[in-house]
């Protein structure tokens, strides 16, 4: 390899990664609305979708067919900019803070050196959190511009609820850096091999999906398009593409969750590692999938399982239940690691 | 590097003109959250990226959430010119002018001979250390500070407690 091609070679890899990763991510989140409508109707009694495809395995192909072909409508008396906007502000965030996720470790292709994941940031975890509270003014917006009441209200109980929520999420996460002293992912879960966080952080890790299942709009939490109340809360009136845009938004938040959960708690890509050097390579990768497919399991899991809050009580919950406790953990945990330390 | 500097200062600057020209309280928001993120953007030029990450997470995404939450609850819509003053319309620019000259002049002679300085990157490591053990009096303080300002914000809004 000469080094004058080097820097070529390391730009196409970057490339590769991010086409791969957007792909495989887009190809998660159809498939993860596939798994919520079957999850979901098993439930309820019932069979979800199984006219396309086997088992209606072809059913997010159709639906995603059928929103490019719909016509899209806008009503009269919108805020035309900020309209159009906020969908494309709440995509962008949502699929950016997968670009510092690492999902395995690495793997030597033609002597090249490709870890799994886009870049390693030495603040990834605080970058996650950046952009996902960027990603409210998404329906913040929508909601605002739309200029009709439903939506208005779902946008201002998005902004209060994940504002509210934000707290307890962050204070969560870092009783985390504080076992791990860093804020980078990928440090943070080599240091999980002898121990997963889960076992060190339970209630932590209930308090962080607690939060998380809040800040993703989901039930129980899933007040800002309570359909019951709201019609569709801020997303009333998007059609077409644009509505699918905020939906596929929804759905790559949580898998950042889940992402980041698995992470967090879960050691991350760790698991038993054997056979050949490529299957090693990939074995972690497997795991790393095993453990987010779980996550959104349980996430439609819930959401098959528990009614929604009432406005009052989410927030009253936020402030007065969610957030002291989770002062109380990071406090109890910095009084363990000071105590050992001494 | 550089070009990148240039385009993220140009953006900035824009916006920040977005912030006072624009007349509806949401696009003025909009654009304060345009200037604060393209500075993030050149803190992470100069190697601080706690600092840009910290600069998002603080100023775009809690507190001018909540000032876009304000705008939308207050249900703020287009601003109403004043008739302006015969005086201001007439001295506005010139004073302007003179403003930025004075200002412009007084950076220029003052850091002419400065060089940009790149410090090897600081994590957050760093910046804790520097802030609890060198600063942790008026770290302390200021957090105090805050707890007053929400306290008496309470106190404000609520008649009875």
């Amino acid at each position: 390899m000469g080094t004058s091609s080097e820097p070529v070679v390391l730009t196409l890899i970057v490339l590769a990664k991010v086409v791969v990763v957007l792909v495989v991510l887009l190809t998660c989140i159809a498939y993860a609305v596939w798994l919520e409508r079957k999850v979901v109707a098993r439930i309820q009694s019932r069979w979800g979708p199984t006219l396309v495809g086997p088992f209606g395995l072809l059913q997010p192909l159709a639906d995603g067919l059928k929103f490019l072909f719909k016509e899209e409508i806008r009503p009269r008396e919108v805020d035309r900019f900020v309209y159009h906007l906020a969908p494309f502000v709440a995509f962008t965030m949502a699929f950016a803070s997968i670009a510092v996720i690492p999902f395995g470790e690495s793997i030597t292709i033609a002597g090249h050196k490709i870890v799994f994941q886009i870049t390693d940031l030495n603040v990834g975890l605080l970058f996650v959190l950046a952009v996902t509270s960027l990603g409210v003014y998404g329906i913040v917006l929508a909601g605002w511009s739309s200029n009709s009441k439903f939506p208005l209200f779902g946008g201002l109980r998005s902004s209060a609820q994940m504002i509210s929520y934000e707290i307890s999420l962050g204070l969560a996460l870092v009783a985390v850096v504080l076992i791990a002293g860093s804020l980078s992912l990928r440090e943070i879960v080599e240091q999980q091999r002898g121990l997963w966080n889960i076992f060190r952080q339970p209630l932590g890790f209930l308090l962080y999906f607690t939060a998380a299942i809040a800040e993703t709009n989901r039930t129980p939490f899933d007040l800002p398009e309570a359909e019951s109340e709201l019609v569709g809360g801020f997303h009333t009136e998007y059609s077409s593409f644009k509505f699918a845009m905020f939906f596929m938004a929804e759905y790559a938040n949580m898998v950042t969750v889940s992402c980041l959960a698995t992470l967090m708690f879960f050691g991350g890509w760790l698991g038993p590692v054997f056979g050949p050097p490529a299957l090693q390579a990939l074995l972690p990768v497997v795991w790393f999938s095993l453990k987010i497919f779980c996550f959104l399991f349980v996430y439609i899991w819930i959401r098959g399982t528990l009614p929604r809050f009432r406005y009052d009580q989410l927030m009253s919950f936020g402030w007065k239940v969610l957030l002291p406790v989770a002062l109380v953990n990071v406090l109890a945990t910095s009084l363990v690691l000071a105590w050992r330390a001494s | 590097m550089l070009p990148l500097f240039y385009i993220f200062g140009a953006v900035a600057i824009l916006a920040a003109l977005g912030v006072i020209l624009q007349e509806t309280p949401v696009y003025s928001a909009l654009s304060l959250i345009v200037v604060l993120c393209s500075l993030a953007v050149v803190y992470l030029l100069l190697g601080a990226e706690f600092l840009a990450v910290i600069q998002v997470i603080v100023y775009a995404g809690a507190i001018m959430v909540l000032f876009v939450l304000v705008i939308m609850l207050l249900n703020a819509r287009r601003e109403t010119t004043s008739d302006r003053s015969r005086m201001a319309r007439w001295l506005g620019a010139p004073l302007l002018v003179a403003f930025f000259g004075q200002f412009a002049y007084a950076v220029w002679k003052h850091f002419s001979g400065w060089e940009a300085v790149h410090t090897p990157a600081t994590g957050p490591q760093k910046i804790g250390e520097v802030l609890f053990r060198s600063y942790a009096l008026p770290f302390e303080l200021t957090s105090i500070l805050i707890l007053v300002a929400i306290l008496g914000a309470v106190v404000l809004a609520k008649k009875e407690i």
